[in-house]
């Protein structure tokens, strides 16, 4: 059940110069139960030009705290990054509809940058499901690789890094780990990436979900601003649909 | 008791916020953070004859105070209404009223008269204001003739409440008003959203897929205050006051500018429970003024 409700900000601890994970409990109440892949609109506290509420995906979640993962691209999200321990936060929670979680054989869940944010959840729920996971994760740089110790304890953990800094030299669409077979590919990152491994897992006929981050308002599925055109039902509201597709009903 | 009661045209409200057509859905998509059965009224989203995808991806962008979106009336059409949703929104304890929406007059009529087999649906608002379409839409409520054709039209096919969403698309919204009142709307609701623009710098291209769209949010609340200040001394009927109202201080603010009811839109999305926030704020404030009906809620002039 969605609701409105107060957190607060126990931890807000930097990862570099661009990225932030904030630790936030209830302030009353009991958390609600998150599936892996949904997410949360957040009211954005101490910045003059944030109007909207920003969506941000669930890292983690536990029966007492849940985590954000924070990119800074651009004022809400520097905003969000900057917030002071203690701080009062104000979230609409859960939303959309997360990945598959009824898994059978190898997956591989691929992120992006702070793409990675709802796999590990992912992993370990589909671990629990008994499914076989590894991790793939690629980024620009070995310091936009987000969270890898944690990915390393849950699963076998692949890297790609554009500069070559870390792991496999190039994107992870090129990643070796790719040629094996895989039953299942989850992915969520940027735009360009999706694109890529969705045309890999089409042409292998591999079974896959994407986690898409199209510009919203509500993220209730009232304001029809989010849409994504898809084969069976033309344009539907990416925050009520999804943020998780299966591709086949996208139009890529 | 502070009576917050209303009446437009034969439609009675329990008190005069309701939300406001396109960012509420069609009521459902807030019921679980909101007792709907508070609401004054819910203005479900502009339907039409026929189904539309509306504009392509992307369609919205947040501005200073604001934002700007080119949703382009997205609607299944009003067969799926009356046959899909209707059944499932009949039973909110509230005033239920569908924006109607079309290119042509038939268009407009059409719809009207699907909209009559529906009991529970206390009045249509009329929308020849929409930014977001090529045909119909604004194009109706830019011309005295243009909304009076529309309306009239839509007055001999529709005998419950009829309300006419204005534009403020234009040089002087109370000439619009005067010609839908004068071809018989029971009521006025103003101001849909002004047409706008906002570029990506870096990529050096418009946000929009539609290069325009229409700007909501607190950014125009002083215009549409203006505005529903104007249109109120012109005009007999009641006057809904929508545009930017983020809090129960913006509902008495259009009240105190003459309008008898007011839809709160875009700050939704911003707080989901921000309706009832507002009639708590309406009616803290009229017992803090020692009033007893909304009729006592009139402007004072500077001396």
């Amino acid at each position: 059940m969605k609701q409105i409700q107060d957190f607060q900000v126990t931890e807000c601890a930097q990862i570099g110069p661009n990225y932030a994970l904030l630790r936030l409990r209830p302030l009353h109440g009991t958390m609600p139960h998150i599936e892996p892949g949904q997410f949360v609109q957040v009211d954005v506290p101490n910045s003059k030009t944030t109007y909207l509420r920003r969506p941000i995906s669930v890292n983690y979640a536990d029966t007492r705290e849940l985590w954000l993962l924070v990119r800074r691209a651009g004022d809400g999200t520097n905003a969000l990054c900057n917030l002071a321990e203690g701080t009062r936060l104000n979230l609409l929670l859960p939303l959309g509809h997360g990945f598959t979680t009824n898994i059978q054989g190898r997956a591989l869940l691929v992120g992006g940058g702070v793409g990675i944010a709802p796999l590990r959840m992912l992993g370990r729920r589909l671990l629990a499901m008994g499914a076989e996971v590894h991790f793939l994760l690629g980024a620009r740089t070995s310091a936009d690789v987000l969270q890898l110790d944690l990915f390393r304890q849950t699963a076998e953990t692949h890297v790609a890094t554009e500069d070559g800094s870390l792991g496999h030299h190039g994107l992870v669409t090129q990643h070796p780990v790719l040629q094996e077979e895989w039953n299942h590919i989850a992915c969520c990152g940027p735009m360009p990436m999706m694109k890529a491994l969705a045309a890999i897992a089409r042409e292998r006929d591999i079974n896959c979900e994407v986690s898409l981050e199209n510009v919203m308002a509500c993220g209730l599925g009232a304001c029809l601003c989010c849409v994504e055109d898809t084969v069976d039902a033309g344009n539907v509201c990416v925050c009520q649909e999804g943020p998780v597709f299966n591709i086949k009903r996208l139009k890529w | 008791m502070v009576d917050l009661s209303v009446k437009i045209g034969q439609m009675c409200l329990k008190n005069p916020v309701m939300t406001a057509s396109g960012t509420y859905g069609f009521g459902e998509e807030y019921a679980e953070l909101v007792d709907l059965s508070r609401l004054g009224g819910i203005i479900v989203k502009g339907t039409t004859l026929e189904p539309r995808q509306g504009n392509p991806y992307p369609r919205m962008v947040e501005t200073p105070s604001g934002m700007l979106n080119a949703v382009g009336l997205q609607n299944k059409g009003v067969d799926y209404l009356a046959e899909h949703i209707y059944p499932r929104i009949k039973d909110i304890d509230t005033a239920l009223v569908v924006n109607v929406s079309g290119r042509t007059i038939e268009d407009y009529v059409g719809v009207c008269e699907r909209l009559k087999d529906l009991d529970r649906i206390a009045a249509v608002e009329i929308n020849i204001s929409c930014p977001n379409v090529k045909q119909g839409g604004m194009s109706w409520g830019t011309t005295t003739t243009g909304c009076e054709s529309v309306v009239s039209a839509c007055r001999r096919a529709w005998n419950r409440t009829m309300i006419v969403k204005l534009t403020p698309n234009v040089t002087d919204i109370t000439e619009i008003a005067l010609a839908a009142e004068a071809a018989g709307a029971d009521s006025v609701s103003l101001v849909n959203t002004f047409l706008s623009m906002a570029i990506d710098v870096e990529r050096r291209r418009p946000y929009l897929s539609t290069i325009t769209g229409g700007l909501s949010g607190a950014a125009i609340r002083p215009i549409a205050v203006r505005m529903v200040w104007q249109v109120a001394q012109a005009v007999k009927v009641p006057v809904i006051g929508l545009g930017g109202i983020m809090n129960g201080r913006d509902v008495v603010e259009f009240l105190l500018a003459g309008a008898k009811a007011v839809q709160i839109g875009t700050a939704n999305f911003i707080d989901p429970q921000v309706t009832i926030k507002a009639i708590d704020f309406l009616q803290d404030y009229m017992q803090r003024h020692g009033m007893s009906s909304l009729e006592e809620l009139t402007l004072l002039h500077n001396s």
